[in-house]
């Protein structure tokens, strides 16, 4: 891969996008032109650009045209995939013009991130014939995101990027409706995440999927046999670039492993020794983590450091220049100093678009059956030429977040004490010595005595009324489980179900995690 | 690259999720007023790591640990280390834990909240302690993270400065350094900084 010529490609994606935002613009050629200089690019893209040139095609059309052929223009591309029986669809696939109606009426998709991947999830995902679409954001727009957050102009900078996205994308695309959420991922209610069909994420941070996929995780209910409910199961597609660098994986949480089945897949954060930093910088990095880390609350006592103030960040770039001149090392700049500070990868535009058109393929996929999803983590690198592989997974059957627990039933009457000492005798469990949490709260902590004494007083009160007289739920053990030399310590999700209590014992939850 | 996407399939996917879907919808029209669960606070995993760290800490009898926030949030904690041997024996220490949602992926962020002449500890609490940065494993916990403290009480340092001063004394001086320490931790003046008690 010629790595000169993705400039091009995303200069050329965006100017077209933004001349077609006139509703009087010409239909543009197929975006054939600068394209193929980058065939990787070209090849992941076809099916949105196709959709795209749809839509061009669409807005050709004069306005007093039959409804009906305008949409039969608009989902033309969508229709060979929808209309069309194959041999590589899933196994449930009904091809028909029910299944598109459907799809723009009862698929309800949340993106998750309205930035670098956002955007160009939003656009995919309204181009591949979904309507009813929400975006959840927090950030605001900034003149740096401009070059590749293809959906913003000079003049939003500081709107919120989750109100301006869904703004330009309904104007660009007829008969999408997207909602906007300019707030934290944590500040929703669990019931907001429960209303959507697929979450889609375009996100940057491990912490922010980690909580998605618990949200996601939580609604997925077993039965007695330990097979996952598939009407309670909540489909995440995931997105992640990094440089020229990214990954697409579709987690069906029971059936393909979630996000905390895989986390040791990402390689940990490099941290720089703080005596290095104090006492022999040798790099750039190092005298701006020494400002960061160090001067910062030396010169700031009880003030915390803002990576979003642009003081701050001034004031611990100038702070590392200082330095920098100090130990005679070059290379500190303001740019340099938000990169560090802040992680920063520099983002590739068309990584981003590779990487969005395999998630929405996978929503469209998951959605419509119309193929089989990807099974189920591609990674994709253009760094040296072009590397693609599909990996699977395989989940972890004790994971915490996405596994079935063991299912253990109770009476009423049983109390904490007894629940405990009933571990002891599980023969899946073994676990003596058990500490137990229910929905965050410590019902009973073993160790250490501080803890101990705080919670012995639950030992005597019934499970039932300390799981809040819930007819069953998740409850978390901690302690030392198996036989002979196996013993061994471990953390267990038990699915705890009590008989003759709201008349439901065959529904478990699995969540809770 | 359409081509390759679709050639390597899932094998055993069953759902047509639209159908389910439909479904879904239809029935949150027809009944709006069916209460789920309510709120409830949402464990992290690293949270659920967290506890079991915490039941099988094994402190050595100069920690102790306490929990500001009560028994339900144990992601912020302090540890208090009085060494019962070295240059630092007969003092009193107290670290603050901050641990992330992600932990073990992260270390927990630590700080010495007492005020210590020590070549490894800043004045401003800082501590060079390479598990907690460069060599942090999530195959490490919190009660390795407690012996390694301990153990730069019980073996200061001079070849990882924090305290360039505190650590050139040690290295040259090794009996200088231990009066300085004694100073400090009974409440006074070493160069220009004035300590507080902690003895």
């Amino acid at each position: 891969m010629v790595l000169s010529n993705s400039p091009i490609t995303f200069w050329a994606g965006y100017a077209k996008f933004k001349s077609n935002i006139r509703p009087s613009s010409r239909v543009s050629p197929p975006p054939s032109g600068p394209l193929p200089s980058v065939p990787i690019a070209v090849g992941c893209r076809s099916l949105v650009f196709e959709l795209q040139h749809t839509v061009q095609l669409r807005s050709s059309v004069p306005p007093m045209a039959d409804a009906s052929a305008q949409q039969s223009s608009r989902s033309r591309d969508l229709d060979k995939l929808l209309l069309r029986p194959g041999h590589l669809v899933g196994p449930a696939f009904e091809p028909g013009t029910e299944l598109r109606d459907d799809l723009q009426e009862y698929a309800r998709i949340l993106v998750v991130g309205a930035g670098g991947l956002g955007c160009e999830l939003l656009k995919d995902l309204a181009l591949s014939g979904f309507r009813n679409l929400e975006v959840i954001d927090m950030d605001r727009i900034e003149v740096s995101n401009l070059n590749r957050q293809f959906l913003f102009r000079l003049e939003d900078v500081g709107k919120p990027k989750a109100e301006v996205a869904a703004k330009r994308v309904m104007e660009r695309v007829s008969g999408v409706n997207i909602v906007p959420h300019f707030c934290r991922i944590e500040e929703k209610e669990l019931e907001f995440y429960s209303e959507f069909s697929i979450i889609v994420l375009g996100l940057d941070s491990i912490e922010a999927r980690s909580y998605i996929n618990a949200v996601a995780c939580g609604f997925l209910e077993y039965d007695n046999n330990d097979n996952p409910r598939e009407e309670t199961m909540k489909p995440m597609v995931d997105g992640g670039t990094e440089g020229f660098k990214g990954h697409a994986r579709v987690i069906l949480p029971g059936t393909t492993p979630c996000f905390e089945c895989t986390i040791w897949l990402f390689p940990p954060q490099v941290k720089f020794p703080l005596c290095t930093l104090a006492e022999t910088p040798r790099t750039a990095a190092h005298c701006i983590e020494y400002a960061h880390l160090i001067k910062w609350d030396e010169a700031h006592i009880g003030k915390t450091f803002d990576p979003d103030n642009p003081e701050h960040m001034q004031w611990v770039y100038s702070e590392a220049a200082k330095r920098a001149e100090l130990f005679g090392i070059p290379g500190v700049t303001y740019t340099l100093t938000q990169g560090v500070v802040k992680n920063i990868i520099p983002a590739i535009a068309s990584t981003n678009a590779i990487i969005s058109a395999a998630c929405a393929l996978e929503t469209l996929k998951i959605a419509s059956g119309c193929s089989k999803t990807l099974s189920n983590y591609l990674t994709y690198n253009g760094v040296e030429g072009l590397h693609t592989k599909v990996t699977e997974f395989v989940r972890d059957k004790d994971c915490l977040v996405c596994g079935p627990g063991i299912f253990i039933e109770l009476d009423t009457s049983v109390t904490l004490k007894m629940f405990i000492d009933q571990l002891e005798d599980h023969p899946k469990l073994l676990m003596s010595g058990a500490s137990v949490s229910y929905r965050g709260k410590n019902l009973y902590l073993k160790a250490p005595p501080v803890l101990e004494e705080m919670t012995r007083s639950n030992l005597s009160i019934p499970l039932l009324n300390l799981m809040d007289k819930s007819p069953n739920g998740i409850v978390h053990v901690t302690g030392t489980a198996g036989k002979g030399d196996k013993r061994q310590s471990c953390s267990r999700k038990l699915r705890v179900s009590f008989k003759g209590v709201g008349g439901i014992t065959d529904t478990d939850m699995a969540g809770g995690a | 690259m359409l081509i390759i996407f679709l050639s390597r399939q899932a094998l055993y996917t069953t759902i047509t999720m639209i159908r389910l879907f439909k479904v879904k919808e239809k029935q949150k029209e027809e009944a709006k007023n069916a209460t789920g669960n309510g709120p409830f606070k949402k464990q992290s995993a690293g949270e659920l790591r967290l506890h079991k760290d915490i039941t099988e800490l094994n402190l050595p009898k100069s920690c102790t640990i306490s929990f500001p926030s009560g028994k339900d949030n144990l992601m912020t904690f302090e540890i208090t280390i009085k060494p019962d041997e070295g240059y630092y024996m007969g003092g009193k220490f107290l670290f603050t834990f901050n641990v992330c949602g992600i932990y073990p992926h992260e270390a927990p962020k630590v700080k010495c909240k007492t005020k210590v002449y020590h070549p490894n500890i800043d004045l401003e609490g800082n501590v060079c302690l390479n598990i907690l940065r460069e060599d942090w494993k999530p195959v490490l916990n919190i009660n390795t993270i407690v012996y390694g403290l301990y153990h730069l009480f019980t073996e200061p340092n001079h070849e990882d400065p924090l305290n360039h001063e505190a650590a050139d004394v040690l290295r040259d001086n090794p009996k200088v350094f231990a009066s300085k320490v004694r100073t400090a931790m009974a409440g006074g003046r070493v160069g220009d900084t004035f300590f507080t008690k902690c003895i």
